[in-house]
């Protein structure tokens, strides 16, 4: 079992907590200078999410997690999991909808996401930041109509909902930014 | 920088000296940790040598030989301690005033913050007021399960090696470093004194109604600890009870203990006259003063490029 001690603690490294995979979003070395020395941590927990906070005693070692992120192909969705290749062994992976989350809105065949593996299972997967997707509702745009601020919902192709100028039309491209979920112009 | 602390001490006709960095002996303090050397060339067999933690020895054995006051800026060396705020070797600014209780140097070394960073004085609290404050507790007279409690409902999360481990001074310094520390003011230091008698380290103690209190005293700027004052212990025999419970503590942890300074304990009992004295991380000030965020910011090589 790999084990990290806390002198080897910095941002971005995966360890096992309470039995979940964790990443360190930051490690400071705590030491009053008449008491003992502690490591003081802030954790993701990468199957939550959710953020904590965990003290240690200074040279305690932890179990290290066996966490992978991966740059894979999404193939397909069987209705159920939704599947990527790793494209160098070719080896497929399957992540249940929950796993995926709202990529799910973002990512369509084909697209190369960022895959987080632990314990070679899918954990996380992040859609690529830029993704081009094609308008498959929206209502005509009127000339001059700023009543709405100037812009007007438009779905895309992966069920997708986002806030467009008027001037765009059903079947146009649309480059999205993936992690505010916000257009950026035509693609 | 430097140079401004040596005028500010020529001012308050305080003499600066330099001790030895080497010593046969090494501090008994149960949370830091000598480096050693070994000197090969003089004695027949290689002599073990200690680099300080701090000057604090040899300069009580000037006191005692009656140099007057003193100030002392030179490396410290403190073993496995490295962070935002810590590289092993660091420059401490030390100084002794002879006559001087902790209130009186308090004030001094407010008169050199105010120097050097253009601070206003300092807010000034007592351990006890300050925890009664932000996490309503009495920090002297708190059960230890208390403590716990108080710390854990303020989010402190030990790990389970850790929690198996701490002991009543781990938990008041938990909930120092973790709930109060960061709360201490920013537009000008803060003082804190008169800590519990278990955390007096080489201060004299005092009893305040019920309790025992420490006259020791730590100095906070720009979020950083910055100094560790004493209003100091001068009797031998107490100094000696406290080196011995130290080197208790250090075998039941399971690590070195080194020889009791039979030197200083000497001077001691050659007699030390009532003192103040203050330890200040030099490279901490220049990081408030600079307001830099990490300690190899204002480090010519930190450890890692050393």
């Amino acid at each position: 079992m790999a084990t990290h001690s806390t002198n080897q603690f910095r941002s971005g490294l995966k360890v096992m907590l309470d039995n979940d995979p964790c990443s360190m979003i930051e490690a400071e070395f705590v030491k009053p200078g008449k008491g003992q020395a502690f490591v003081r941590v802030r954790l993701r927990n990468l199957l939550t999410g959710r953020v904590l906070e965990k003290t240690f005693k200074s040279g305690e070692s932890i179990e290290a997690a066996d966490v992978l992120e991966t740059p894979m192909q999404y193939l397909y969705n069987d209705g159920e999991n939704w599947h990527f290749m790793e494209p160098s062994s070719y080896e497929q992976y399957e992540a249940s909808a929950d796993t995926v989350g709202d990529t799910k809105l973002w990512i369509k065949d084909e697209d190369t996401c960022d895959v987080t593996l632990w314990n070679n299972r899918v954990i996380s997967v992040a859609a690529p930041n830029f993704v081009v997707l094609e308008v498959t509702e929206t209502d005509p745009g009127l000339k001059g109509d700023t009543s709405s601020g100037g812009s007007k919902p438009a779905t895309l192709e992966t069920g997708a909902v986002v806030r467009v100028p008027l001037f765009i039309s059903i079947g146009e491209k649309l480059r999205i930014d993936t992690r505010t979920g916000v257009y950026v112009s035509r693609g | 920088m430097l140079a401004r602390v040596r005028q500010f001490f020529a001012a308050r006709g305080v003499l600066e000296v330099e001790t030895p960095v080497l010593a046969r002996h090494g501090v008994t303090d149960r949370h830091l940790s000598s480096l050693t050397t070994s000197l090969q060339g003089l004695a027949p067999t290689a002599t073990p040598l200690y680099l300080q933690t701090s000057p604090e020895f040899a300069m009580k054995r000037l006191l005692a030989a009656g140099c007057g006051p003193i100030y002392q800026i030179g490396k410290a060396f403190r073993d496995g301690e490295r962070g935002r705020q810590h590289n092993p070797e660091f420059t401490m600014l030390e100084w002794y005033r002879p006559g001087f209780d902790h209130h009186q140097l308090m004030d001094e070394v407010d008169a050199l913050l105010g120097d050097i960073l253009g601070t206003p004085p300092a807010a000034r609290w007592t351990y006890g007021a300050l925890f009664e404050h932000h996490v309503g507790i009495d920090p002297h007279t708190a059960r230890q399960d208390q403590l716990e409690a108080v710390a854990r409902s303020c989010g402190i999360d030990p790990s389970t090696e850790l929690a198996a481990g701490l002991g009543r001074d781990d938990w008041l310094d938990l909930l120092m470093t973790h709930g109060i520390e960061p709360r201490l003011p920013r537009d000008r230091p803060a003082i804190v004194h008169d800590y519990p008698a278990s955390q007096a380290a080489l201060a004299r103690l005092r009893t305040e109604g019920s309790v025992q209190v420490a006259e020791r005293f730590e100095v906070y700027a720009g979020g950083l600890e910055l100094a560790n004052g004493f209003h100091e212990l001068t009797d031998a025999a107490e100094q000696r009870e406290r080196f011995e419970a130290d080197r208790a503590a250090r075998a039941a942890a399971g690590l070195p203990r080194p020889a009791i300074d039979e030197r200083l304990l000497a001077a001691l009992e050659h007699g030390l006259g009532a003192c103040a004295g203050i330890a200040l991380g030099i490279d901490r000030l220049l990081m408030v003063l600079t307001g830099a965020e990490r300690i190899e910011q204002v480090l010519s090589f930190s450890i890692e490029r050393a």
